[in-house]
């Protein structure tokens, strides 16, 4: 196992099953903490760089929650702020000028692969929150330790993951994570246009996961323990009427879930979500993407300090 | 290739690249930037017998020797050549082509949003090799997947 301290956070693929439990141990703690109102301040003195090329809210706001809650203090930028910032700056200077002010980068860019040259030219760790349609790690840390902790484990159970798996990252990240333990088969639920791409496909035929792509969601639902709902985007279809097709065909309603799922599915999405989950699923036993969105902030906190190497 | 010999002069130095996959020759010409224009000596056999290949193709390059990029990139159309480097009409070396694991410089990504396109930004493209045949390479950057195909088109038009 490698030590965590130092580390840069580009792909789930990154670590082991063996470090993520690590981090999950120290995520319940943190978590225990949170509850009782007295989180550790661990990152007093040190400053945190949120570098949001692209815009984000949840997981920007989320990493400067749990910096804060650990003492730390935030800097940095977002979305069009980060365009009249850039001026004309490339990249590689503005990393360069983040790095020299803070202790650890938080990156989110829209170019796939921009974190790890980032992380290439930082000397201090970089997590990155999101390059372009390829990696979202920390999504999908958070994402496992959510199904952790409502199956007490991720080994065994039947996944389905719904939507854009070609240009969503978060999609991506949680299937390649699953690759890291034993799921007992991923449905890989999607339009023929949006499936997985080859590089993620290659990585689930390495791995020997049993999964399977399929364009319908009735037919694998009442296998299901978790359904990971991801949005598909209008702009991904040459054809607005094939857009309304599909969009209808995927849609999450009680009445679908009461219907066809186990009483115990958990319903999963990395949020924002616009439609493609109804309203009347949040208050139902299915709804897990409030706990998720809610985890998201001790899973974080526990990956900063690790990083930081101040905890444990 | 007895029996039925295609003559062709030897040359005192230079290379030979031998055992050309059948019809490779002129993209091999074209990666080292040889239109004839430069007045080397050059003798291309086509689509002639081999044990090994069935048939294959051979450039005879006079006066020219290769660069480890120049090599590297012929493994890339050319997995199965062998180049011989000929001193005093005698060959005085003989080496396979081998792609390396890693591939840095060579070959641009083909997605657009990859790092690696972005203007300005200092970076090299970097390809990991996922499969010798056939050759299949995967960015380090963006994860993409490139194939033969891309990989020809790019060092035909000379853009890679």
């Amino acid at each position: 196992m490698r030590a965590w301290q130092g580390r840069d956070v580009i792909s789930i693929l990154d670590f082991t099953r063996d470090e993520l439990e690590q981090l999950f141990a120290a995520a319940e703690e943190m978590e225990e903490k949170l509850s009782r109102g007295k989180p550790p301040r661990l990152l007093e003195g040190r400053i945190v760089a949120l570098a949001f090329f692209e815009p984000s809210t949840r997981t920007r706001l989320s990493f400067e929650a749990a910096v804060k809650r650990l003492g730390g203090e935030t800097i940095g930028f977002s979305g069009e702020e980060a365009t009249s910032l850039a001026k004309g700056e490339n990249l590689a200077d503005t990393i360069r000028m983040l790095d020299s002010y803070a202790d650890l980068i938080v990156m989110r860019h829209r170019y796939e692969g921009a974190a790890l040259y980032a992380a290439e030219i930082a000397e201090h760790p970089l997590i990155n929150a999101g390059d372009g349609r390829q990696h979202h790690p920390t999504q999908a840390m958070l994402d496992l330790y959510t199904v952790r902790k409502l199956f007490g484990t991720v080994d065994g159970l039947v996944y389905g993951v719904l939507g854009d798996l070609r240009y969503g990252r978060a999609a991506s990240s949680f299937i390649l994570s699953l690759t890291l333990y034993r799921p007992s088969k991923v449905y890989l639920i999607s339009p023929r246009l949006l499936r997985v791409r080859p590089e993620v496909r290659m990585v689930l035929e390495e791995s020997g996961v049993r999964f399977v792509e399929t364009e319908s969601l009735e037919e694998v639902l009442p296998e299901l323990d978790v359904l990971y709902v991801t949005r598909i985007q209008r702009e991904r279809f040459p054809d607005p009427q094939e857009y309304e097709k599909v969009r209808g065909s995927y849609r999450v309603t009680l009445d679908l879930l009461e219907r066809l799922a186990k009483p115990d599915l958990k319903v999963l999405h990395p949020l924002p979500r616009v439609d493609e989950i109804d309203y009347r699923v949040d208050g139902s036993r299915y709804a897990a993407y409030f706990l998720q969105a809610r985890l998201g902030v001790p899973v974080r906190m526990a990956l900063v300090s690790l990083v930081l190497g101040v905890w444990p | 290739m007895s029996g039925r010999q295609l003559l062709v002069e030897r040359i005192r130095d230079g290379t030979v690249i031998d055992h050309i996959p059948a019809g490779r020759a002129l993209i091999v010409l074209r990666i080292l930037g040889i239109t004839g224009r430069e007045g080397l000596r050059v003798a291309v056999v086509m689509n002639v017998e081999s044990r090994k290949l069935g048939r294959k193709d051979i450039v005879k390059i006079e006066n020219r020797h290769l660069s480890p990029e120049e090599v590297n990139k012929i493994a890339l159309v050319a997995p199965t050549a062998t180049i011989n480097i000929v001193r005093g009409y005698e060959v005085v070396e003989k080496r396979k082509v081998e792609l390396p694991e890693t591939l840095e410089n060579v070959l641009r990504c083909t997605n657009p949003t990859c790092i690696t396109r972005k203007p300005r930004e200092p970076v090299k493209p970097r390809f990991r090799l996922v499969s010798r045949r056939p050759v299949r390479l995967q960015c380090i950057y963006c994860g993409s997947i490139i194939d033969e195909r891309d990989v020809l088109e790019q060092l035909v038009s000379g853009s890679g």
